[in-house]
């Protein structure tokens, strides 16, 4: 059928089942807004930045393990994409990027909103195109979605000149892609299988270390049966958080710098490490030669470049997850079956190191403590399908620990990147996602300053979130490292917590805003703002001194965490 | 000691297919000694020969990191001595008159050849082993080299190896 490259790219997204898109118009992108004003059935959701528009993008993939869309012009749009891509890279966030560009004619020619966005965004995208003629488009759009979603998921970009969107082309699009370089792993190698089950049936002291993959893979199940018929204790990453039950007996809390203790000496003296989906990233292991010393390494990932990157593995198993999980479960069973005893006396040892080194934290003083707000939004979200996001910082970690997350693709967070400002439109686009579901986002008083204009976004395009704000009025993570490692010297963190008024501003962009000053109000105010369909901000005012314990210092050993300690005063 | 590796990369002939080789290795901090591209056998096909000097274990994220490019079908591991490779050197060398002989039967003994002669001055091309253009180059030195340049290895595996070379390949 003959139509414009606009309508061609509209025609794409619609024959790839694509259900929304985030984005902001522009010069450059002015042709396939038009066509989208003539008509598609593709949702536009209007983002206030386009940095928004790509974290929503981002929450709507994680949140249903579908691609996401961000669609931008050429230039400052474009640019404003970069860390939503960047971020998508680190944490292998399947999402497609169309930019507009300047006219073909014009490329080159430092050309008003001009910027070369396939070159700034080459080492953080899986691959690019900048489309040279209309009737590439539908083949480049099959093949960009493909490559976004299979092997390990990914950013792509798909930059679109204005002539090109304007010009004519016979519309079909293709069955199939032609893309003779791009093969990702497809089967699990037996014999890989059969040499890593036989060494994790005989382990004594097995420990299933798991990662984003493992979501990405659509593997929970599997795990699940792995860990289950075999009896293997279970840690999941930040990012693989909600991978495996967390309140089954058999989950063991979270790895790296401000995970569990119990977590930590568990990975670290366990016999052998079964690396699922996950990459060794210096967040978990700390000191990379003091990480799990005496450990036999079993790594599972459908990268091969991620195998032995950093941690030699012994048993590499290259391949989809979903499959690898599947035979080795029934591969590790069989040896089970055949004798080999299941780890029991292991599983006792880090139950006793849980009871031993739990998660603490002060009372005693006036202040709301941000464990008792994770504690209370927890019990008053335990066992509904609640999706939480966060921002980046102490308020994460605190949300790490204590929110137990039962179901894969209901913690979505940024890890890799650590970017500030991802809570709030990460909690819109997972919001498009699964409007059935209770959003809330968990933020920092400095992450919601970064995109909390996406609040406009929620509010009139109906997709409410609550943004419960962990406000201690500093940049708490960094004051955090000045207090520990420089000396206490406060360099340039004090936000303060009373401006701008968080609850006002909730107001002003079409929400609803509540503070929360003490630990009597909380219970009441979360409730209420659970049980609005409407957009809310919480404004929890913190107790600024908290520090998010335990610690292990950057470039230390993990065994070597620094733990909570009771003060003098408090203690005496 | 030196772990110098030539990889043979082939690559889809598309825009951008170097940059991005390129761009990862930067990114990612490896080093590139020489780099050559060109045409081949298949059309829209390139290759580019690539000379890195690194540890094993870098050399073997190096070739999972390239073999992850889309517009990447293949990348070979040159062993030596299972491989060809050869390099083409243009050398521009002072040579008074009474010195021109002498640096002539130099360069035949590495089967190279004149390509231009000036009053004072002769350019060599010459074609071989990088190994046998480096002692060509250190011969004429003393000479004065007014100019050189090198086009980077090219290579192929043997005819004659039956031992199949180390090989990540999208395509057969």
């Amino acid at each position: 059928m003959q139509m414009n490259g606009a309508d061609a790219i509209l025609r794409s997204l619609e024959a790839e089942g694509v259900e929304v898109m985030f984005g902001i118009p522009g010069g450059a992108i002015m042709p396939t807004y038009d066509a989208m004003a003539r008509g598609t059935t593709v949702r536009h959701v209007l983002a206030r930045h386009e940095q928004g528009a790509g974290h929503m993008a981002q929450g709507y993939a994680r949140a249903s393990g579908r691609v996401g869309v961000a669609i931008a012009t050429s230039g400052p749009g474009a640019t404003n994409l970069v860390t939503p891509i960047a971020d998508a890279w680190m944490d292998s966030t399947p999402l497609v990027c169309i930019t507009g560009q300047v006219r073909s004619s014009l490329i080159g020619t430092d050309a008003f909103q001009e910027c070369d966005i396939t070159g700034i965004t080459m080492p953080i995208v899986k691959h690019s195109w900048l489309v040279q003629d209309a009737s590439e488009i539908p083949q480049v759009m099959k093949a960009a979605f493909h490559v976004a979603r299979t092997g390990r998921c990914g950013p792509v970009l798909v930059d679109v000149p204005r002539d090109i969107q304007e010009a004519i082309l016979d519309f079909e699009y293709p069955h199939t892609v032609d893309l003779p370089g791009w093969r990702p792993p497809s089967k699990v190698h037996p014999l890989q299988i059969r040499e890593a089950a036989a060494r994790i049936a005989r382990a004594e002291k097995p420990v299933l270390y798991v990662g984003g993959g493992t979501l990405n893979g659509e593997a929970c199940d599997e795990l699940r049966e792995l860990a289950e018929q075999c009896r293997l204790p279970v840690v999941t990453t930040l990012m693989g958080k909600g991978a495996f039950p967390e309140t089954h007996e058999l989950h063991f809390g979270w790895p790296g710098m401000h995970g569990t203790k119990w977590s930590n000496l568990a990975m670290n003296t366990c016999d052998v490490l079964v690396a699922i989906g996950a990459r060794f990233d210096d967040r978990v292991t700390g000191k990379l030669s003091a990480f799990a010393p005496g450990a036999t390494v079993v790594h599972l990932d459908i990268d091969p470049a991620e195998i032995s990157k950093l941690r030699d593995a012994d048993i590499p198993v290259v391949g989809p997850l979903k499959q690898a999980l599947a035979e080795l479960a029934k591969a590790v069973a069989g040896h089970r079956v055949e004798g080999m005893p299941a780890p029991e006396a292991w599983i006792r040892k880090i139950e006793a190191w849980r009871d031993e080194f739990p998660l603490r934290y002060g009372s005693g003083t006036e202040w709301l403590k941000p464990q008792r707000l994770m504690e209370t939004l927890h019990e008053l979200t335990a066992g509904n399908d609640v999706i939480f996001t966060t921002g980046v910082g102490q308020h994460q970690m605190w949300a790490m620990q204590y929110l137990l997350t039962d179901r894969p693709r209901n913690f979505i967070t940024s890890g890799g990147l650590g970017t500030m400002g991802y809570g709030i439109p990460a909690a819109i686009g997972a919001k498009a996602a699964r409007p059935e579901a209770k959003v809330v986002c968990v933020d920092g008083d400095g992450c919601f300053q970064m995109t909390a204009q996406e609040l406009t976004t929620a509010v009139l395009d109906d997709l409410p979130i609550v943004v419960v704000l962990v406000n201690n009025g500093y940049l708490g993570m960094v004051t955090q490292w000045q207090d520990m490692f420089f000396d206490g010297r406060r360099s340039h963190v004090h936000l303060t917590a009373q401006l701008p008024d968080y609850a006002k501003l909730a107001e002003a962009y079409g929400g609803v805003g509540m503070v929360v000053e003490s630990e009597a109000e909380l219970r009441p105010a979360l409730e209420e703002a659970l049980s609005l369909d409407r957009t809310v901000v919480v404004d929890c005012r913190v107790d600024p001194a908290e520090q998010c314990f335990p610690m292990i210092p950057a470039g230390a050993a993990a065994v070597d965490m620094v733990e909570y300690e009771d003060p003098v005063e408090a203690a005496s | 000691m030196t772990n110098k590796t030539t990889l043979s990369v082939l690559v889809e002939d598309r825009p951008g297919a170097l940059a991005r080789i390129a761009t990862m290795f930067a990114r990612r901090g490896f080093n590139i000694d020489s780099l050559a591209v060109g045409p081949t056998e298949r059309a829209g096909v390139s290759c580019i020969t690539l000379r890195v000097d690194c540890e094993h274990h870098t050399l073997e994220q190096i070739e999972k990191q390239i073999h992850k490019l889309v517009n990447v079908l293949r990348v070979t591991e040159l062993a030596p001595g299972e491989a060809i490779e050869r390099e083409l050197l243009l050398l521009k060398v002072t040579a008074s008159p009474d010195k021109r002989a002498e640096l002539i039967s130099t360069a035949e003994a590495f089967k190279g050849r004149v390509v231009d002669l000036g009053p004072d001055a002769i350019v060599f091309e010459l074609t071989g082993t990088p190994e046998e253009l480096d002692s060509f180059m250190e011969l004429a030195r003393p000479h004065g080299i007014q100019e050189l340049v090198r086009t980077g290895r090219v290579g192929m595996s043997r005819a004659s190896v039956r031992r199949p070379v180390r090989r990540l390949s999208a395509i057969n």
